[in-house]
């Protein structure tokens, strides 16, 4: 069962009806199937119009939707033979960022990403999918573990932010970070990061400072938060809409700005309505990057994402 | 009774109206009213209870270089690339802190030598919409560390930032992964970074290359982390410690090597650049 979000009173209005309608059919009854065809093709097309001009602020709900696919959906439905490994060698294990070995379609890679968990107690379990620097640590080592063995780094970013918490300010969140980029930017072997529902500020681009950065469709990727920035820079808690839009948050407009490289299309009405066409999609996207990247040399992979990130907002 | 008391005391008669603000300051920490020419000339730091004030690009350069120095442009960048508008119109915002600062945006770099010793010294201005990094703030820092490689010397930061210029979202976030390619060539050069955390420097800009030094100074009682207090004290409900997300704080759980009184920054960094700088080649 899909929960409907705000904005899709319309359609979820209709398909109670049409479930009332299928409820009350008989089977044989023709003037009702008939009233269900009609109204079926009536919601789908109200689907389709709606998620064709989502504003900012729709897609960051659909972006942080309780049923869109998290990183272990993902896992599942398109990578094979994961082994995840654990544990930062220092403090902890921070299962707000899952990581190992695993294959994408026949190439053996290394995949990091954040997983927010799906029902309370997995998302308790992993943080809500907002890191500790130890999250971070893990990241650094299975990037450098890639390194050392050649294997390519795909990571799925999905988080609010990194977590803000005493603790996690006394263990060093902010060098966490700033490492976990620095490793990013010192891979000699492709990374291709795909930005895949929330990309939530530093906590984000700690695993996303890649050759080759991708989003979903109704994906959202900022700096702030748009509540965070209503509250700073309007000083209320009501103009998260209008930061929304004012920051550029969607995948369409990072791609105008060249922070993002390719929009991979979601399902009508969002990843949420079918995982695995999502999925599939994201697969073959990333296949396609990791292929054309796999033609350079380490130090031209270096060299090359140096020069994506120098770019970004010059002359 | 200190000379500034009885020079306080001599003053009581006159209403704070009559007082010019230039003249005499309050200290923000401890409330001693202070002559400010010679809070001035105590490198603004109160002498009653060592508070190290918030100071700009050119005192930090007047305090930390030899005389002599050349500070150098502030490289041009896209202005307004979002076209944002939150109450007031970004340009607006600009155009009100430029008329306000002696320089275009929030880090000014200049190239001097540290009691002999070559640098680029890199100042952030809290005073320039909060020392914030945009585009701006990223191109400067980089530029700085690229005129400290084709000078084979050191770069030094002191960093101040309440973190990213929201005002131009995710390029602003851009500017992490873009300071940490130029630390990364500096590293490659061989060159030292040396990284002076003063107040207040969180967010972005220390979950990047405010912590990525081979030296971590920190001034003391400096405001040093990557959330925002209040944003913590949101998110976990309690009463966060004492002296929490502060110099010696960050000290304590090994976050910086050292925590430096400003009358003595200048001596320990040129102390640090005669270990780690390059001989000059003759």
């Amino acid at each position: 069962m899909i929960s409907f979000l705000d904005f899709e009173k319309p359609i979820a209005e209709l398909e109670a009806r049409i479930a009332e309608l299928r409820a009350t059919a008989s089977g044989s009854d023709l003037d009702i199937e008939s009233e269900i065809g009609k109204l079926e093709k009536k919601s789908s097309g109200m689907l389709v119009a709606t998620y064709a001009k989502l504003t900012p602020w729709q897609k960051t709900q659909v972006a942080r939707h309780p049923q869109r696919p998290h990183f272990l959906d993902y896992i599942r439905l398109i990578f094979t033979d994961f082994v995840p490994l654990a544990g930062d060698r220092v403090y902890g294990e921070d299962e707000a960022i899952v990581g190992g070995l695993a294959t994408l379609d026949g190439r053996k890679v290394v995949v990091i990403g954040h997983e927010k968990g799906h029902d309370t107690p997995s998302r308790i379990k992993h943080n809500f999918g907002s890191a500790k620097p130890e999250g971070y640590r893990k990241a650094i080592r299975l990037m450098e573990l890639a390194s050392k063995f050649g294997l390519p780094v795909v990571t799925l970013v999905d988080t609010a932010g990194a977590f803000p918490g005493i603790e996690a300010e006394e263990r060093g969140q902010a060098e966490a970070i700033a490492r976990s980029t620095e490793a990013c930017l010192a891979l000699e072997v492709p990374m291709v990061a795909a930005i895949v529902g929330e990309g939530g500020s530093g906590g984000a681009i700690a695993i996303a400072a890649a050759n080759k950065v991708l989003m979903l469709e109704h994906a959202i990727y900022s700096v702030i938060s748009p509540e965070g920035a209503s509250s700073i820079l309007w000083r209320t808690s009501d103009k998260a809409a209008e930061a929304a839009t004012a920051m550029k948050v969607t995948a369409q407009d990072l791609l105008g700005l060249k922070v993002i490289d390719a929009v991979v299309p979601e399902p009508t009405g969002g990843a949420h309505r079918d995982p695995a066409a999502t999925a599939r999609a994201l697969a073959d996207a990333l296949g396609h990057e990791l292929d054309a990247l796999g033609a350079l040399s380490g130090p031209q992979l270096v060299r090359q994402r140096e020069d994506r990130f120098l770019a970004i907002g010059s002359l | 009774m200190s000379w500034l008391d009885k020079v306080r005391n001599s003053l009581s008669n006159l209403s704070k109206r009559d007082t010019p603000d230039t003249l005499w300051m309050k200290c923000p920490s401890c409330g001693e009213m202070l002559y400010a020419k010679d809070f001035e000339a105590n490198l603004s730091v109160c002498p009653k209870c060592e508070h190290h004030g918030r100071i700009g690009a050119k005192a930090r350069f007047d305090q930390l270089l030899d005389a002599g120095y050349s500070v150098l442009p502030t490289p041009k960048v896209p202005e307004n690339p979002l076209n944002f508008r939150d109450t007031k119109k970004y340009p607006d915002r600009l155009k009100a802190a430029r008329a306000a600062n002696p320089y275009p945006d929030a880090l000014t770099n200049a190239l001097g030598t540290i009691e002999g010793a070559k640098a680029v010294l890199g100042v952030q201005d809290f005073a320039f919409m909060g020392g914030s990094m945009g585009m701006a703030v990223g191109a400067a820092f980089v530029a700085g560390v690229e005129k400290a490689i084709a000078e084979n010397c050191a770069y030094v930061i002191c960093t101040a930032a309440g973190g990213a210029r929201m005002q131009e979202g995710i390029l602003s976030l851009m500017q992490m992964p873009k300071t940490t390619v130029a630390t990364r060539r500096l590293a490659a050069a061989g060159l030292p970074y040396i990284v002076v955390l003063t107040d207040p420097t969180t967010g972005g800009v220390t979950a990047s290359y405010a912590m990525l030094g081979d030296v971590q100074i920190a001034e003391p009682g400096a405001l040093i982390g990557f959330a925002g207090q209040r944003v913590i004290q949101d998110t976990i409900r309690e009463k966060l410690p004492d002296g929490f997300q502060r110099a010696e704080y960050l000290h304590a759980h090994g976050m910086v090597d050292m925590v430096v009184h400003r009358k003595d920054l200048k001596g320990t960094l040129a102390m640090l650049l005669g270990y780690l700088a390059r001989k000059e080649v003759a």
